[in-house]
């Protein structure tokens, strides 16, 4: 397969993921704002700082206003991380693409990114907002089916694994961000009554609450639902299936090591995690979560350089790589 | 039709078929080949200003019919044609014998655009330079097929030809079943053939790629159907590299792979930036090297558009005898070269009912439809002339024969033409079943290129044995 058809599709599965999970992001807030009582300092602004992007939206806004958020994050084109931008660039790499992918997600995608065009338009607001979630987790689940469906396991299938595991961990920690630091009150007795809505609301974001109950059984409280997002191994969502996903399909490439050690690392970082200080300290988790990031980051670099590069010339020189 | 409502005997049967339909079947027909195009994908490309638009290929439902008999005499002239213009590019970089037997005069080849320096001395292999040639035939009035010009340089439109007979049998499957309705699929098996027979390590399981300018290109559609359906790697420049042993590669996952034959659709001058436009990202930097050097295969060869000049086109009939020692089978166009004073004169004098062309231009660009332009269009084209005489040639406006074609629920009569693909390997020639018919959908009109607005239909070689 071509370096570059193989960093297309790679990117591809990452746009999409992203597009889903920024939805999901924006359900986890909601449903934690409405849950929460009014003096807390929570708020549709703790969405700008998570995607990093206060620069470009205070670039184009006046003031961070639930309506200008969801626009901002939804619709807006002058955003590259946007639900539209990111459909965009899936568009874009699929249409290089269409040679080898299944026919049913060049469908999928188009008419998914065309009713968002058109909704771009209009602007979003709160009013329109649980349906546009919906519409863009569905689609998104839909490409993955026929993916799952039709898509032969060849290369073209490993690295469409990769991307999408890759982003789904780090959105995942994205969403547990959300707990962190930068977003909740400092003072434990504003957060108390709260806590376990909270963490279920996380939950909920990513469709895990049921699979959390039916594996842990106890009442929602922060440690559990860390060790769930973070280690579990079951769950498609947490980072170490995500992670152990991606150790499996490096598997399958010629020159592996380097990739697969990075993942090895990561994943004995998350093991070796103490969840209850975690949870209980937003400081902490926060700094935990952004070391994640940065480890995520190095992981793309390394699987670049190996693949999209066209570099990697066989065993003896993929080691000094 | 041979005449205004006297079907010839092939169409006879497509006729009797349409008469039964009402108005509004045909449309309902209509309406399921445009879901057929939409569903499948069949897309051309616009670019313009920024914008890229993926518009729905333009479709006739009803077949063109050319009776078997005739199309295999077509065939054989364009066989005929097509073997000639190869051993006359392959003398104009090697001895030019033509030129000193003074059959092509020197100064045609002197002022050619598209004669590259840079391939004189090359021996390609099997000494082939226009592996795929995309000829348009036009039929005349009075009956008569004319070749109007040879495009021997990145010809397009094959995809189209074989999705049209793909959505014909979709929405007309009836008429498929007397099997007199020659195939047409062949194509892309007899493409990659050729390919692998050009390949400088014959038996080794060759590489054959298909080079693409990218996603831009209006014909990308094309050039991804293609190679999904040879089942080859579609390669941008940016894909493959030249070694210091002159083997092309491509950059793939599991690392460099070697390439025999790049089936390259992309122009000579954006190629190889060490060798042509250095500002070109579209290339590969030693490809002619490589190619020099004979460790891989262009097809179609650098320099073969010497070839696809509309003034080199006036001199086909002679070339065909001066090197085959044959008459022409098919006849050109009668043909004004502004570079004879007389011809120039004639030209000048007969604007209003001439079709100017320059010399080098393709997709219907530049061109001077006489009858239906303004005086200070004529005004402005007899200066480019008589400033450049060398670089335009004239034809008289054939009248066009037409083909019924479904305009709103009714059959009208529109103008056609023709592009059929000869393919150049090795052992042998071949010709598609037919090619690809394009029709002008405006009344009246004679410009058949899509990007000008032209549509196309599914071309019938019946049999009638």
């Amino acid at each position: 397969m071509l370096s570059r058809v193989a960093e297309n599709i790679y990117w591809l599965a990452r746009y999409l993921e992203r597009a889903e999970d920024t939805a999901r992001l924006i359900n986890v807030t909601s449903n934690l704002l409405l849950d929460f009582p009014r003096t807390t300092r929570l708020d549709w602004d703790s969405l700008v700082t998570i995607s990093g992007a206060e620069e470009t939206f205070d670039e184009h806004y006046d003031n961070r206003s639930a309506d200008n958020v969801l626009n901002f994050l939804c619709v807006d084109e002058r955003y590259s991380g946007s639900i539209f931008s990111s459909l965009g660039y899936a568009r874009e790499n699929l249409r290089t693409t269409r040679d080898i992918m299944p026919r049913e997600i060049w469908e999928e995608l188009n008419t998914l990114y065309l009713d968002i065009h058109k909704q771009s338009g209009a602007g979003m607001s709160s009013r329109k907002r649980d349906a546009f979630m919906k519409r863009v987790i569905r689609s998104c689940q839909s490409i993955n089916g026929v993916i799952e469906g039709s898509l032969s396991h060849t290369q073209v299938h490993t690295f469409l694994m990769l991307g999408r595991n890759l982003e789904r961990a780090d959105m995942t920690t994205r969403i547990i961000d959300v707990r962190s630091a930068n977003l909740l009150p400092r003072s434990p007795e504003e957060l108390t009554p709260f806590e376990s809505l909270q963490w279920m609301s996380v939950l909920k974001s990513l469709t895990g609450y049921q699979m959390y109950r039916q594996q842990i059984r106890l009442r929602v409280n922060g440690p559990d639902v860390l060790r769930f997002l973070l280690q579990d191994d079951a769950f498609p969502r947490a980072v170490a299936s995500c992670l152990g996903q991606m150790s499996f399909e490096l598997e399958d490439l010629p020159g592996h090591e380097n990739a697969q050690a990075l993942v090895d690392k990561l994943l004995s970082q998350l093991i070796n995690a103490d969840l209850v200080a975690l949870a209980h300290e937003p400081d902490v988790l926060h700094d935990f979560v952004d070391e994640l990031q940065i480890a995520f980051n190095e992981l793309h670099q390394s699987i670049a350089d190996l693949y999209f590069s066209g570099r990697y010339r066989g065993q003896s020189q993929s080691q000094v790589a | 039709m041979a005449r205004p409502g006297e079907p010839h005997q092939a169409a006879a049967i497509l006729c009797d078929y349409l008469a039964e339909l009402g108005g509004r079947e045909l449309a309902e027909l209509k309406n399921a080949a445009e879901v057929a195009i939409q569903v499948m994908g069949i897309t051309f490309t616009v670019y313009s200003e920024g914008n890229m638009i993926d518009r729905a290929w333009p479709f006739d439902i009803v077949p063109r019919i050319i009776p078997l008999a005739e199309w295999q005499k077509t065939e054989a002239g364009l066989k005929q044609r097509v073997q000639a213009l190869n051993l006359f590019i392959d003398d104009l970089y090697h001895g030019q014998k033509i030129v000193k037997d003074k059959v092509l005069p020197a100064e045609v080849l002197a002022q050619s655009a598209n004669f590259r320096q840079q391939c004189v001395g090359i021996h390609p292999p099997n000494n082939i330079w226009a592996h795929i040639c995309g000829s348009d035939i036009v039929r005349d009035k009075d009956g008569t097929l004319y070749v109007l010009e040879d495009n021997l340089r990145v010809p397009s439109g094959v995809s189209y030809m074989l999705e049209n007979r793909n959505v014909t049998k979709r929405i007309l499957p009836e008429l498929f079943q007397t099997g007199r309705i020659q195939p047409v699929d062949d194509y892309t098996g007899q493409l990659y053939d050729m390919l692998v027979s050009m390949s400088p390590r014959p038996g080794d399981d060759p590489q054959v790629v298909v080079m693409t300018p990218g996603i831009y290109n209006s014909a990308y559609f094309e050039h991804s159907y293609l190679a999904q359906q040879m089942g080859v790697e579609l390669v941008e420049g940016s894909d493959l590299v030249v070694d210091d042993d002159d083997v092309v590669h491509m950059l793939t996952v599991d690392g460099r792979k070697r390439v025999d034959v790049i089936y390259r659709r992309i122009d000579d001058l954006f190629l190889d930036p060490e060798v042509f436009n250095p500002e070109s990202a579209l290339g590969v930097p030693g490809l002619m090297r490589a190619w020099r050097a004979g460790k891989v295969a262009l097809v179609n060869a650098p320099g073969a558009g010497v070839a696809d000049d509309k003034v080199v086109y006036a001199f086909v009939p002679d070339i065909i005898r001066y090197y085959l020692d044959q008459e022409p089978l098919l006849a050109n166009v009668p043909s004004y070269l502004c570079m004879r004073d007389k011809d120039r004169q004639y030209v000048l004098d007969n604007l209003d009912k001439l079709v100017v062309k320059p010399a080098n231009e393709s997709g219907g660009y530049g061109m001077l439809v006489g009858p239906h332009s303004t005086k200070k269009e004529r005004k402005a084209f007899a200066e480019l002339i008589k400033a450049n005489p060398r670089n335009y040639m004239a034809q008289p406006t054939l009248k066009l024969s037409t083909a019924p074609t479904l305009i709103d629920d009714q059959l009208e009569p529109r103008h056609v033409d023709l592009r059929p693909f000869i393919l150049s390997g090795k052992d042998s020639t071949y010709v598609t079943t037919g090619g690809l018919t394009r029709v002008a959908l405006t009344k009246g009109s004679l410009v058949v290129n899509s990007s000008q607005g032209g549509g196309s239909k599914d071309t019938w070689i019946v049999d009638l044995k």
